[in-house]
C-alpha cells in the first residue's frame, strides 16, 4: 500500500510538473507579442532596440558568416515557420537562401508582399546600382549594394519604417514600438554627432577594401575607396589582382586596408606586409568584435578602429 | 653714535624712495602688459571668430556637396529603375550546361549492377571520350499570390527533350503546409530531390542507380507539413501514378493511387558550427508486368506484385563559425532496403512460365566532401549494394534452375570514388573524378571523369 501511495504521489507530482511545463510552454509566446526572424545581426539589433521586451528576435546569421553564402538550413526553416515578421536586408543579399526558407516554411504571414515580410534596403537610397547586369562583373546585385547599415543615417530611415511595420502587425503594442523608435532615434542622433566629430580626420582618406561591403561607411565618412581585394564582387582575391593593387599604391596610396570580421585575413595581411599600410578588421555588424555588442557599440568600435588605422 | 641711526634712517628713506620709484615703473609696465594682453586677446578672439565662420562656411559647402551627391545618386537611381512593361514580368530563368570527358578501362555497354533488375536509369558513365552532358533549362515564377510554377527541361545530348520537372506549389498555405502537384522529384531520402548539377559527384550513388534509376520521379501530388517546433521536424506524403522504376504502368489505363511515399525529416544545429538533418522514408508501389531484359541470356522476364522501399538518410555539415565560404565539411549517407513480392513470368516472349517471387535487397553509400580552401573541394564516396538471393518458385520447384536467371545471381556490387573540384564562383564548377567500379564479378572498371557544370541566369537557391 505504502509503495502504491508513494507511486500515486509521484505520479501526481510528475503530472503537476508536466502541467506546469505545458502551461509554461503555452505561456512563453504570450510574454513576447511579436516573433521576429532577422536575417542579419544589424537588423535583429534594430528590431530589439525598437521592440524591447515586446519582441523575441531570432537572428539567422552571425557577424562571422558571409551573408551571401548561407544555406537554407533546417534550423532556419523551423524558426521561419514560427515567425510573424521576417526582417531582411533585401537587395538580393539573401537571394541564395531566404526565398527558399520563406517558401518552404509554409508560413503564410511572412511571404513576400505580406506585411510580415520587411526589406530594409527598400527604405533607403542604394549606392552602386549597376547599369549593366552581367555576371562577368562578379556577383552583382541588381538592386544596388545591399550593405546599407554602415551609414548610420540609414538606421533612422529603416527604423522608422520598421517601427511602423511592427505597430501594424502588433496593434495593441503600437504605441510602445513608436516610443521605442523615438527613444532610439534620439540617442542615435546624439551618437551620430559624436561619431562624425570623432571621425572628422577620416574625411578624404583613401582606403582599400576586401569586399565592397563598406561603400555606405565610406560615403558617410567621406573616405575614398581606391580598390577592392576581390577582383570582382564575390570572387576570391587572386595573387595577380593583389599585385596589381600593390603597384597602384605608388600612384594612389591608400592609408589602410579594411575587411569585415567574416572576411579571411590573408589577403589584407599580405597587402599590409608588402605596402606597410595597416590592415584593419572592422566588426562590420553587431557581434563582429567584443566591443560591437549593439548598434551603438558597432559604430563606436568602427570609428575607433579606423582612427587607430590613421595613426 | 647719534649719526649712525640718522644715517641709517636717511639710507632707509633713500632706499624707500628708490623703491617707490621702481614700484611706479613696475605698475606702468604692468598696465602696458595688461593693455597688450587685452588687445592680443581681442585680436585672438576676433581671429577665432573668423576661423569659426570660415569653418562653418566650409562645412556648409561640404554638406551642400554631400547633398548634391545624394541628389545625384538618387537621380541616377531613378534612371536605373526598371521600366514598367510586359517584359518586366518575365519569369526567373536559368540554364545548366555540362559536359565531360571519360576514360574507362572497360566497355561501358557491358556495365551492369549484378544481382539487380535494370532500373532503366542511366548507369553513368554511358560512353567514353568526349560527351555532352544534359543541358537543363529552368523557368520559374510566382503565378499569383497563391501559386508558384516551375519547369525544368532536360535536353539530352542525343537531341531529345525531357520534362524533368513541371510542377506547381502553393505559396504560404499557412500553418506549415505546402502542396505540390505535377511532375516533381520525390522528397524521399536526401539526394533524391537534388538535380544532377547539384550532386557532389559526377554520377548518382549506387543505391539510387539500383533502386530508383538515379532518382524517384513522381507524376502526382505532394503534401508537406512543417511542425511549429524549435527543432526542424517535417512530415511529407506523396501519391502518384506509376511513372518510373520501380513502378511501371505502361498502359496507363488504371484509376486510383498507384504509388505512395511518406517521409519524415528532422534536423537542427549543434552550436554555431554544426548543422544536421536526418530522415526516414518509405515508398510503396504495385508494379504490373514490369519487364526487364536479362542481359546475360537475352531473355525477357516480367514481375507483377508489390514493391516497398525504406530509406534512412543522414546529413552532417560543419563549417568553422558557420562560415562555409572558407572551409567546410559535408558528411552524407543513406541506407536503402527494398522488398518485392509477387509473381515472376519467365521468358515472356516464348514459354511465359509463371511462379511466385520474393526478394529483399539493400544498399548504402557514405560520402565526405571537404572544402580545404576557398573554391577547392575534395571528396570520397563508398557505395555498396547487397542483391540478396531471390526466392523464385520456378527454381524452388525444379521447373527451372538458378542458372536461368543469371542477372539475379547473388552479388554485392561496390565502388570507390574520389573527386576534386574547383568552383571559381558559385555558378561554375570543374571536377575531376576517379572511380574503381566493381559492380559485376568478372571485371573491375577504372574510370576517369573530367566534367564541367555551369549555371547561368537566375541565382539558384542554396539548398541544405
Amino acid at each position: 500500500m505504502a509503495v502504491t501511495n508513494s507511486k500515486v504521489k509521484m505520479m501526481k507530482k510528475i503530472s503537476t510538473l508536466l502541467g506546469i511545463g505545458a502551461l509554461g510552454m503555452l505561456a512563453a509566446p504570450a510574454f513576447a507579442a511579436l516573433n521576429i526572424f532577422a536575417t542579419v545581426p544589424e537588423w535583429g539589433a534594430l528590431a530589439k532596440e525598437i521592440g524591447g521586451e515586446q519582441v523575441t528576435v531570432y537572428t539567422a546569421t552571425t557577424a562571422f558568416q558571409d551573408p551571401h553564402r548561407i544555406e537554407a538550413k533546417p534550423s532556419l526553416l523551423a524558426q521561419a515557420r514560427r515567425a510573424q515578421l521576417v526582417v531582411a536586408a533585401g537587395a538580393d543579399l539573401e537571394i541564395g537562401w531566404l526565398p527558399l526558407v520563406v517558401r518552404d516554411s509554409g508560413n503564410s504571414a511572412i511571404q513576400t508582399g505580406r506585411p510580415g515580410y520587411f526589406e530594409a534596403t527598400a527604405y533607403v537610397n542604394r549606392l552602386e546600382v549597376p547599369t549593366v547586369l552581367d555576371r562577368a562583373h562578379g556577383d552583382v546585385h541588381a538592386a544596388g549594394n545591399p550593405h546599407i547599415h554602415l551609414d548610420p543615417r540609414n538606421a533612422l530611415k529603416v527604423g522608422a519604417a520598421l517601427a511602423a511595420r511592427m505597430a501594424e502587425l502588433d496593434a495593441p503594442n503600437a504605441a510602445s514600438y513608436q516610443t521605442g523608435y523615438k527613444t532610439f532615434a534620439g540617442k542615435w542622433q546624439v551618437a551620430m554627432v559624436r561619431w562624425e566629430k570623432e571621425a572628422a580626420p577620416l574625411r578624404g582618406v583613401q582606403v582599400l577594401v576586401h569586399h565592397s561591403s563598406f561603400v555606405y561607411l565610406s560615403h558617410w565618412l567621406g573616405m575614398k575607396e581606391t580598390g577592392s581585394l576581390e577582383p570582382k564582387p564575390g570572387i576570391e582575391p587572386t595573387s595577380g589582382h593583389l599585385t596589381e593593387l600593390l603597384s597602384k599604391q605608388q600612384t594612389t596610396p591608400a592609408k589602410m586596408v579594411l575587411r569585415a570580421a567574416y572576411n579571411p585575413e590573408g589577403p589584407s595581411q599580405w597587402i599590409s606586409e608588402k605596402s606597410g599600410i595597416p590592415a584593419i578588421m572592422l566588426p562590420y555588424t553587431v557581434g563582429g568584435t567584443a566591443e560591437a555588442k549593439d548598434l551603438f557599440g558597432l559604430f563606436d568600435d568602427t570609428v575607433q578602429r579606423l582612427l587607430k588605422g590613421l595613426r | 653714535m647719534l649719526h649712525k641711526p640718522f644715517a641709517l634712517a636717511a639710507l632707509l628713506a633713500a632706499s624707500c624712495g628708490a623703491q617707490a620709484a621702481a614700484d611706479a615703473d613696475l605698475a606702468a609696465i604692468r598696465s602696458q602688459i595688461n593693455e597688450m594682453k587685452q588687445s592680443y586677446e581681442q585680436r585672438i578672439a576676433a581671429l577665432e571668430q573668423k576661423l569659426v565662420q570660415a569653418e562653418s562656411t566650409a562645412s556648409r559647402a561640404e554638406t551642400m556637396a554631400t547633398q548634391a551627391e545624394v541628389t545625384a545618386s538618387q537621380a541616377s537611381q531613378r534612371v536605373a529603375q526598371p521600366q514598367s512593361s510586359a517584359s518586366a514580368f518575365n519569369p526567373e530563368m536559368s540554364l545548366i550546361l555540362s559536359g565531360n570527358y571519360t576514360n574507362l578501362t572497360k566497355n561501358p555497354t557491358e556495365r551492369r549492377l549484378q544481382g539487380f533488375v535494370p532500373s532503366n536509369g542511366e548507369l553513368m558513365p554511358e560512353t567514353r571520350s568526349f560527351n555532352l552532358g544534359e543541358s537543363e533549362l529552368m523557368i520559374a515564377a510566382n503565378v499569383d499570390t497563391l501559386f508558384r510554377g516551375t519547369l525544368r527541361l532536360a535536353i539530352a545530348p542525343d537531341n531529345t527533350l525531357g520534362v524533368e520537372e513541371a510542377s506547381i506549389q502553393t505559396l504560404g498555405l499557412g500553418n506549415g503546409f505546402n502542396l505540390k502537384a505535377g511532375r516533381f522529384l520525390s522528397g524521399v531520402g536526401y539526394q533524391n530531390e537534388r538535380h544532377p548539377h547539384e550532386w557532389d559527384f559526377s554520377n548518382a550513388p549506387l543505391p539510387y542507380q539500383a533502386f530508383f534509376g538515379n532518382a524517384l520521379g513522381m507524376d502526382g501530388i505532394q503534401a508537406r507539413w512543417l511542425a511549429p517546433t524549435p527543432v526542424f521536424l517535417e512530415f511529407g506524403a506523396e501519391t502518384a501514378r506509376a511513372m518510373s522504376f520501380p513502378s511501371t504502368d505502361e498502359s496507363k489505363t488504371k484509376n486510383g493511387l498507384m504509388s505512395a511515399a511518406a517521409f519524415v525529416h528532422i534536423g537542427g544545429d549543434l552550436g554555431v558550427s554544426n548543422s544536421w538533418r536526418g530522415g526516414v522514408s518509405y515508398f510503396a508501389s504495385q508494379p504490373k508486368e514490369r519487364e526487364y531484359e536479362d542481359t546475360l541470356n537475352g531473355l525477357n522476364n516480367s514481375f507483377t506484385g508489390s514493391s516497398r522501399t525504406w530509406i534512412a538518410d543522414m546529413l552532417w555539415k560543419w563549417a568553422p563559425n558557420g562560415n562555409a565560404s572558407r572551409t567546410n565539411l559535408k558528411l552524407q549517407g543513406e541506407y536503402f532496403r527494398r522488398t518485392e513480392s509477387g509473381d515472376l513470368v519467365y521468358d515472356t516472349a516464348t514459354t511465359a512460365q509463371q511462379g511466385g517471387f520474393r526478394n529483399a535487397q539493400s544498399g548504402y553509400y557514405a560520402q565526405a566532401v571537404y572544402q580545404f580552401m576557398p573554391n577547392w573541394r575534395v571528396g570520397y564516396r563508398y557505395d555498396r549494394l547487397s542483391s540478396g538471393s531471390a526466392n523464385i518458385e520456378l527454381v524452388d520447384n525444379g521447373t527451372l534452375s538458378a542458372a536461368d536467371f543469371p542477372l539475379l545471381a547473388n552479388y554485392s556490387p561496390r565502388r570507390n570514388t574520389v573527386m576534386v573540384d574547383w568552383s571559381p564562383s558559385e555558378f561554375s564548377r570543374v571536377r575531376l573524378q576517379l572511380a574503381q567500379d566493381k559492380t559485376r564479378p568478372e571485371a573491375t572498371d577504372n574510370q576517369i571523369w573530367l566534367q564541367y557544370v555551369m549555371s547561368l541566369g537566375a541565382h539558384g537557391g542554396h539548398k541544405f
